[in-house]
């Protein structure tokens, strides 16, 4: 009994930085509508800015003082962030948002490692709490049983100032009806500036805190942000009392997982989200989100055809330059034209759902990385043909499609973009854990392709037909009948359901066509790398082909291919150098702010411009 | 002539507020009715039970006998109703043709069809709808680009499309020139006349109701005080009372 109360406390210390963490997003989300993706960023800034203080100030009050600086610093910077980024683009669809926090992350990242280095670092003790209580017989850290009596207090004190300030008020009126504050006569850009911080600050906060316990490295940005999208997703996006019951519940099965289950924690949260979301699709406290009577914002687009005459000649042009290239190409050109190719299918089955369908998932890769790993785990244990484990590719990733968008479809927004991505993590985490079977993070290697396609030349060929394949036929579906009804359903719902279009079944549809195209890229990759890796399906996979899509246009049919090409050339000479992280990151920053409509879409509006201005010198 | 459409109770709240409360009427085959009101009075609410938008908090809708409450949409129009909202929902991002075209693809149910080109298909048909509400020569223009009172007449064509046999349409005039929304309504009233078709609208403008509905409805704070011939409504003295200063309207409206 008494280890279980021990655990039971264990679980309750670890809440403490979850919490502050996911109460700092849903205060964000809550009032901006801004999904802060680089809030995992803010957490690590945290504890390297903790540490760091940390060794500057001596004694218990330089450690509590550590880390109350700390908070107040990630706020400012948290602050900075809002107001040279993200208030450019509060209007913008999602996917904007999505993409320019991303950028920040990759930023944060290797500003991080230019001032901290890539050493992982320890937290200090808190001093005065260094050794164990016993509660009954058991062990219990005395900084744990401080940071149980602290996560109640920061409950208490953000309801407060929630419920009974002025600046509460105007949250609350924000979070509600976001016109009313304008009416109020607030400075809304000061409020969400505000808010931003304050969100910010208390991720900073959660990094600090649990130095004592863990420490500071570099991954712990991707490492906290699944968990804390649980948390919100579980609570209730916009829910302080959300996020604390459902920080608790995760925390302390965690803490269970890991004595009992030590094979399986990850998986064990995400199956908890799971069963709540059937039950309570908006979270424990979650309210329903009103759809406004209009499905997407942004500027209205012009009818979509397929390409003309010349349209057509320049892409059989392309194509024929792609078949030809062996013949005079070096071998690595060769390698970079099947990973742009792969990459360029993934990032098109994804344009498809979002640009078409107006489902913006943010977990793309459990597809792209299901259909990999289910081709590798075939041939892995089972000897089976290639050819076969290839076919199981995009089977699997359609069935795998099937199961996640049942629950998702359900929602829309930002709901679904959170769900879709913590399936996916869900899906990393069997990659990831289930060693017995994946080998977790070793991968699984030698997995070549049957001896017919083994080579250079002939798995060029093999790409480039299925790939280029499962292009056209998704851009053939959007001119079909079908890709008119995704369409119907993103443009007014309500007009669709009000013609016999059965939405969401559209949606689903949609869903695990695309889901198989992710998996047909993945089986594509994985023969061609010989090996694959969890890597493949984490959320910075998902994130890629977001930003390709982003980068190319999403109102664009081509958006997806372009894109495609130019990250992956792009990356290909940018990872050569040491701060890559930071250049793309500004550079998608740059983009998001500059170029809105993507590469794409800016393109058509230039040359509309010129060919406007033509005619008038022609005149 | 026998009933399409009842309504029986039919309740709407809103955390305690009554939008509808409990309200009974019927719409005959072939006829022309107005559910008039003043702003916020419950119309849309009642309008959106009655084509499954909205579930009723109670009372029940029976299309020709079946009850079809709490149905979604889809099925309602299956079944045969149309309906046009207050708030146009067309799809911005298609052509005014194919906007048509997609509703009678619908119809045809090739919804999961994958092969063919989209805007292929129907095109004549679709056309044809278009003729209907003279905006032919707008066919091939994006939908985005449509004057407001277009847009209403093209809500118009799509909610013929499936050929209905009851048509529910919301303010279809709000936000046209006086002129074209007598134009409409006679349009409307043409089609009712000529296919036997009924409808039910709403109307803030007392010369297109009065010209046109065979039987009004009056509601107001969601209670039904009025169900009639346009005269009977208009000696209503409770109708009177809730259109305060309106009644100039009613007469100009019965003198011509
Ligand atoms: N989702 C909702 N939540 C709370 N109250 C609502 C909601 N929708 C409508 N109401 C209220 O119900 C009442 C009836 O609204 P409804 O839109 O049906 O009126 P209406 O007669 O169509 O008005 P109008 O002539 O302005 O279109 C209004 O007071 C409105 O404020
Ligand atoms: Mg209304």
């Amino acid at each position: 009994m008494a280890f279980y109360i021990a655990l039971f406390l264990t679980g309750l210390a670890n809440a403490a930085a979850l919490f502050l963490v996911a109460s700092g997003l849903s205060l964000i989300f809550g009032v901006t509508r801004i999904v802060n993706f680089a809030h995992g960023s803010f957490y690590m800034l945290g504890a390297f800015i903790g540490v760091t203080l940390m060794q500057v100030l001596p004694g218990a009050v330089g450690f509590w003082g550590a880390i109350a600086l700390t908070g107040l610093a990630v706020g400012l910077i948290g602050a900075l962030v809002e107001i040279v980024v993200l208030r450019r683009i509060y209007r913008a669809p999602e996917l904007f948002q999505l993409v320019a926090t991303f950028g920040v992350i990759l930023v944060i990242q290797d500003l991080a490692l230019m001032i901290w280095g890539a050493e992982d670092r320890l937290g200090p003790r808190a001093p005065g709490l260094r050794g164990v209580w016993r509660i009954f017989g058991e062990p219990v850290p005395k900084y744990d049983i401080a940071l149980i009596a602290i996560t109640p207090v920061i409950l208490l004190a953000l309801w407060y100032l929630i419920t009974r300030t002025r600046l509460g008020i105007l949250v609350r009126a924000a979070t509600q009806d976001r016109e009313m504050v304008g009416a109020l006569g607030v400075n809304q850009a000061w409020l969400f500036t505000g808010v931003f911080g304050l969100g910010s600050a208390l991720a900073g906060w959660g990094g600090a805190l649990q130095l004592p316990k863990g420490g500071a490295d570099l991954l712990m940005d991707f490492n906290i942000i699944g968990a804390v999208f649980v948390v919100v997703v579980i609570g209730g996006m916009g829910s302080l009392p959300g996020a604390f019951i459902a920080a608790v519940l995760i925390s302390v099965l965690n803490a269970f997982g890991v004595a009992f289950l030590p094979q399986s924690t990850l998986v064990l949260m995400f199956v908890v989200m799971a069963a709540v979301l059937i039950v309570r699709p908006y979270g424990l406290l979650g309210r329903e989100e009103v759809a406004g009577e209009h499905g997407q914002v942004g500027a209205p687009e012009t009818p979509i055809r397929p390409y003309g005459p010349r349209g057509m000649a320049l892409t059989t042009l392309l194509l024929a330059l792609l078949a030809a290239l062996p013949g005079f190409a070096e071998p690595f050109v060769l390698t970079l034209v099947i990973d742009i190719v792969v990459f360029a299918l993934f990032a098109a089955s994804l344009h498809f759902i979002l640009g078409t369908g107006g489902m913006v998932s943010f977990g793309h890769a459990a597809f792209f990385g299901g259909g990999a790993y289910a081709a590798a785990l075939l041939v892995f244990h089972t000897e089976t043909p290639m050819e076969l484990a290839f076919l199981f590719a995009p089977l699997a990733a359609g069935l795998l499609a099937l199961a996640i968008g049942w629950f998702c479809i359900r929602l829309s927004g930002v709901y679904f973009a959170m769900l879709t991505l913590a399936f996916s993590q869900l899906v990393w985490s069997l990659a990831f854990q289930w060693r017995s079977v994946t080998r977790g993070d070793d991968g699984l290697i030698n997995i070549w392709p049957a001896d017919w396609l083994n080579g250079p030349l002939p798995y060029y060929y093999f790409t480039l037909i299925l790939g280029v394949g499962g292009i056209l036929t998704l851009r053939h579906i959007i001119h079909s009948p079908f890709g008119y009804a995704l369409r119907a359903g993103r443009d007014s719902p309500r007009q669709a359901e009000a013609m016999g279009i059965d939405v969401r079944r559209v949606q689903l549809v949609a869903f695990v066509l695309a889901g198989m195209m992710a998996g047909l890229a993945g089986g594509l990759f994985v023969f061609s790398k010989g090996s694959v890796f969890p890597t493949e399906l984490e959320i910075a996979k998902s994130f890629d082909a977001l930003i390709v899509v982003f980068l190319g246009g999403v109102k664009t049919l081509a958006g997806g291919v372009v894109g495609a090409s130019f990250l992956t050339s792009v990356e290909h000479w940018l990872t050569r150098l040491e701060y890559w992280r930071l250049l793309l990151g500004l550079v998608i920053i740059a983009l998001v702010i500059l170029m809105p409509e993507g590469i794409v879409g800016t393109l058509r509006r230039l040359a509309l411009r010129l060919r406007r201005s033509d005619e008038e010198v022609s005149r | 002539m026998t009933e399409i459409l009842r309504a029986e109770s039919l309740r709407k709240s809103y955390d305690g507020f009554l939008a509808v409360d409990g309200i009974s009427f019927s719409v005959r085959e072939g006829e022309l009715k107005a559910l008039i009101g003043p702003n916020g009075a419950g119309k849309s609410t009642c309008f959106n039970m009655l084509t499954g938008q909205l579930k009723p908090t109670a009372g029940e809708v029976y299309l020709r006998g079946a009850r079809i409450t709490g149905r979604p949409p889809r099925e309602i129009w299956r079944m045969g109703v149309g309906r046009t909202f207050q708030i146009t929902g067309t799809y911005r991002s298609m052509s005014v043709i194919e906007n048509v075209q997609m509703a009678l693809i619908s119809h045809h149910r090739r919804l999961f069809s994958f092969g063919p080109r989209a805007w292929k298909l129907y095109r004549g048909e679709a056309l044809e709808f278009l003729r209907t509400v003279s905006l032919e020569d707008q066919a091939d223009r994006p939908c985005s680009v449509l004057a407001y009172g277009d847009l209403k007449r093209l809500e118009l064509a799509i909610a013929l499309c499936h050929r209905p046999r009851l048509l529910l349409m919301d303010e279809p005039t709000a936000g046209m020139a006086p002129s074209a929304r007598i134009e409409l309504m006679q349009l409307v009233a043409d089609i009712v006349r000529d296919q036997g078709l009924s409808v039910l609208f709403t109307e803030h403008d007392m010369d297109v109701v009065f010209a046109h509905a065979h039987h009004i409805m009056v509601l107001n704070r969601g209670a039904l005080i009025a169900d009639g011939s346009a005269d009977e409504v208009r000696r209503d003295p409770r109708v009177q009372e809730v259109y305060l200063g309106g009644g100039t309207l009613f007469k100009e409206a019965g003198d011509a």
